[in-house]
């Protein structure tokens, strides 16, 4: 059987997430019952969650979860950390034993800061040289994956279906403002943790619910922009897109949005001329991060949360909002379960951006 | 003299339909029939049939038909009837063999061998009959960076790109090598489908000025026609390196054709004949080429995107890698099976490679090297169909260039004699008479269903593998299989065979 990576494995999907807008954190607990309600939507072959504003102690750091499969790949790939990083801290991420999760890999977590040298040397800016870092490690250090290198945040991932796997890596001791969630229904047996979602570079998480038809032009044109898609999913090749365009053009999310949702021409035809130019301008720069067939995504990326469908809305997705929080999720049932009560329940249109920030900072 | 040769095909009349009308005889410019009035019959010599079927189409009684004459010679598997008849001809006239059309040969059709998916239960089809489904296509370079001015607003710093309404083109296809009316037909089609068509090398009629938006002029070794306004007129300039009919070598349009508006129009003296160099003499390398590219965009203003086209070779990929770092906007690769009006046989049908393998080897190549966005690439020589259409652009072409399906359409039967000058359905053709055969009124019109027809289909294939976007389309070789095909041809189309 192929690793996945060697092979490609379309899958169905549910996803979820909360947000507080002020920032306020809460535990893990909440996101592990709203996803659990999906439990049909998964299969038992990958569950994961992104936490956000998890590691306040440590929030100047890159925090790295490395999945070993070996004490050797351990051994080279943290040669290769302190060759290029300042370690501030080290430990095995704890976990619960429980029947439902097996097979696990070696899980550790690395507090790491650039070194100063190193960073000089390369001539590369500081979140280019932590991404090149962990591009180096999960091409060429067999055996060793980083799943997840933003700060003040994590991503926690498995085989098995969500609700074991957020109870697998005790969730509930985490407090954090954002936390997204996904289950996984690969339609093949991809049997590795790595596969998992969410998908996670730097700060930038995804978790998506989906299969794009697009994926091999998108995969093609963004690997002429350095990165790798080591993975063959839709939600590697997303979050590389949402990273270039985000990070390396500068692109607001509501731009990147347009990109990658992009409005019809016959919409676009109607809009006021300024919108209109810059419109036509995305949709011509941009046409190979085109994306089209089905997908929801949640893009967590610190201190905000982006919510976006598919421009024919080709997959449900929920938006509703209670106080300070806001709830997104495949179905309305995984809100409802955690808040019963809420101000107001909607569904964004396809290709509609929802975006939430801190304070609504934009 | 005997000339030891007996026709390959062979008129087939039936006499009890026939009604003697003599339309036959009038229509065929070969003078194939003949009326004998003492009969008061018609009678025909096959030895100078074309097989052009002008008088099988315009027969009222369906009383003609055209069959291979079957005469063979003693079977040789080494030794075909053609080779055989070749050898006869030259030994008679010492002269080149030509041709017109494409390459004919029985060489791998790679398109034939590829294969579309479509969406099954995990994402679902796109119905082109409910949901919008984007064909637009836009060519040209891309800039590497977004720019900002001080409001944070951003800068259109796109270089000038040609809007097409779906990925397709007429391409090049002189005046003189085609008819006045086949070049309006042309031109009034690509207005009204919001595409582009190509001048060739021959000028641009003054007549068709007015269609400049939806022209592309060339600039090919002979520089016929070539002046400020001309270049200006258009919406791109194509420079001709090459065509995949005959790689290497250049143009010749006889004196004979070179008449009226045609001598007027290439700017050199009537009946003088028209002789295109194999090389550009200003061009030796690729150096070269960048000073001709930078040449045309500061006589247009850099207002008009610069193409180069080039015939499909064996170094292709490095060609290709050259010509996007030579400031050109766009790539035209030519295949092997690419038309002509004429060319030397043995060039026409041994020189140059498949435009499948061209396209996926320089599609792979610039991405690799992180320079597929300094151009577009415009594939042609041939792309037959619709499904021919969808799976270049899969393997990564931008628009495709067609120009023998559109002569088809005219009205071409591709018996490949436009070498002849005496075309029956007035497009390879300078005779009046014949030329009027082709009412552009018609032409143009059928130009336009044929397009119409290809995108309607275009547009469902697309559907059927859930993409409602050409752009999503554009490289996406997950969405091609092969059949019929070694490891290594897989290799090089870069996509997988079917089942895997």
């Amino acid at each position: 059987m192929l690793r996945e990576g060697e092979v490609r494995i379309p899958s169905g999907c549910a996803v979820s997430g909360i947000f507080d807008r002020t920032g306020g954190r809460m535990s893990g607990e909440n996101i592990i019952k709203s996803i659990e309600v999906m439990h049909d939507r998964s299969n038992g072959l990958g569950g994961g969650f992104a936490a956000y504003g998890i590691y306040p102690e440590y929030k100047d750091f890159y925090a790295f979860h490395i999945f070993y499969d070996s004490a050797e790949a351990k051994r080279d790939c943290e040669d290769f950390l302190e060759r290029h990083f300042d370690i501030i801290n080290l430990s095995k991420i704890p976990v619960r034993r429980m029947k439902e999760i097996t097979d696990e890999p070696k899980i550790w977590r690395y507090f790491v800061a650039p070194l100063p040298t190193r960073l000089a040397q390369s001539q590369l800016d500081e979140r280019e040289f932590v991404v090149k870092c962990v591009f180096r490690v999960n091409t060429q250090i067999k055996g060793a994956y980083v799943f997840s290198s933003g700060k003040n945040m994590g991503v926690f991932k498995a085989v098995g279906f969500p609700e074991d796997v957020g109870r697998f890596y005790r969730l509930e001791e985490y407090a954090g403002y954002c936390f997204t969630a996904h289950g996984r229904y690969p339609t093949n047996t991809p049997g590795w943790w790595g596969g998992a979602h969410p998908f996670a570079l730097l700060d930038y998480s995804v978790v998506h619910n989906g299969e794009i038809s697009s994926y091999d032009a998108n995969r093609r044109a963004i690997e002429m922009h350095g990165y790798k898609c080591t993975l063959q999913t839709d939600t590697e090749v997303i979050t590389y897109i949402i990273d270039y365009l985000n990070r390396k053009q500068g692109l607001s999310f509501k731009e990147t949005a347009a990109v990658i949702a992009a409005p019809f021409w016959q919409t676009i035809e109607k809009m006021p001329a300024e919108q209109k130019e810059t419109h036509e301008y995305l949709r011509t720069m941009f046409a190979s991060q085109l994306i089209t067939g089905p997908f929801s995504i949640l893009v967590g990326f610190e201190g905000g949360l982006m919510a976006l469908n598919d421009r024919l809305k080709l997959r449900s997705m929920v938006v509703a909002e209670k106080g300070d929080l806001t709830y997104i999720s495949s179905e309305e049932s995984a809100i409802r379960i955690i808040e019963p009560s809420l101000d107001n329940v909607w569904s964004p249109a396809g290709g509609q951006v929802v975006q939430l920030t801190m304070n609504n900072e934009q | 003299m005997i000339n030891y040769l007996y026709p390959l095909y062979e008129i087939v009349r039936n006499y009890d339909r026939c009604i003697a009308c003599r339309v036959c005889e009038r229509q065929c410019a070969n003078e194939v029939h003949e009326y004998i009035c003492d009969a008061d019959k018609v009678v025909c010599d096959d030895s100078k049939c074309v097989n052009c079927h002008r008088c099988v189409a315009l027969c009222p009684t369906r009383a003609l038909k055209i069959v291979k004459s079957g005469n063979t010679y003693r079977e040789n598997a080494n030794w075909s009837c053609k080779t055989i008849d070749e050898i006869y001809k030259q030994a008679g006239s010492g002269g080149v063999l030509l041709s017109g059309m494409g390459n004919p040969e029985k060489y791998p059709v790679y398109f034939d061998k590829i294969l579309l998916n479509a969406s099954q239960v995990t994402n679902p089809p796109i119905d082109p009959l409910r949901e919008p489904m984007e064909t637009k296509v836009s060519l040209g370079a891309k800039p590497k960076a977004v720019e900002r001015d001080e409001n944070g607003r951003i800068i259109n710093n796109l270089p000038p790109q040609i809007k097409l309404s779906m990925p397709l083109m007429f391409s090049a296809m002189s005046y003189g090598s085609i008819s006045y009316n086949a070049h309006e037909s042309l031109a009034r089609a690509a207005c009204e489908l919001g595409i582009l068509y190509n001048t060739g090398e021959g000028g641009l009629h003054e007549d068709f000025y007015q269609y400049g938006n939806n022209t592309i002029v060339q600039v090919a070794s002979g520089r016929f026609g070539v002046h400020t306004g001309y270049l200006n007129a258009s919406a791109a300039i194509e420079i001709k390196m090459g065509q995949g009919a005959k790689p290497g070598i250049g143009g010749h349009l006889p004196g004979t054709k070179i008449v009226g508006d045609i001598a007027k129009t290439r700017m050199i003296p009537e009946g003088s004949d028209a002789i295109s160099p194999a090389p550009h003499h200003d061009i030796y390398s690729i150096e070269d080429l960048r000073q001709l590219v930078y040449s045309l965009k500061e006589a247009t203003g850099y207002k008009k995107p610069v193409i180069v086209k080039i015939a499909a070779v064996h170094n292709i990929t490095a060609i290709a890698s050259g010509i996007a770092r030579s400031g050109a906007d766009m790539i035209a690769i030519d295949g092997f099976r690419g038309g002509t009006g004429a060319a030397p046989t043995r060039i026409r049908d041994n020189v140059g490679i498949p435009i499948e393998l061209a396209l996926a080897g320089v599609d792979k190549r610039l991405r690799d090297e992180g320079i597929r966005d300094n151009v577009s690439i415009v594939v042609g020589g041939s792309i037959r169909s619709s499904s021919d259409v969808v799976k270049a652009v899969a393997l990564g072409a931008d628009s495709v260039y067609i120009a023998s399906a559109a002569l088809i359409a005219m009205g071409c039967h591709l018996c490949r004699n436009c070498h002849g000058g005496k075309c029956n359905w007035g497009i390879a053709t300078q005779i009046p008479e014949l030329v009027k055969r082709l009412n552009p009124d018609l032409g143009y019109k059928r130009l336009v269903n044929l397009l119409t027809a290809w995108e309607h289909e275009i547009k469902e294939m697309m559907g059927l593998m859930g993409i409602n976007s050409i752009e999503s389309l554009k490289g996406n070789r997950l969405m091609l299989r092969g059949v019929g095909l070694s490891d290594r041809e897989l290799e090089i189309l870069g996509i997988k065979y079917a089942g895997s």
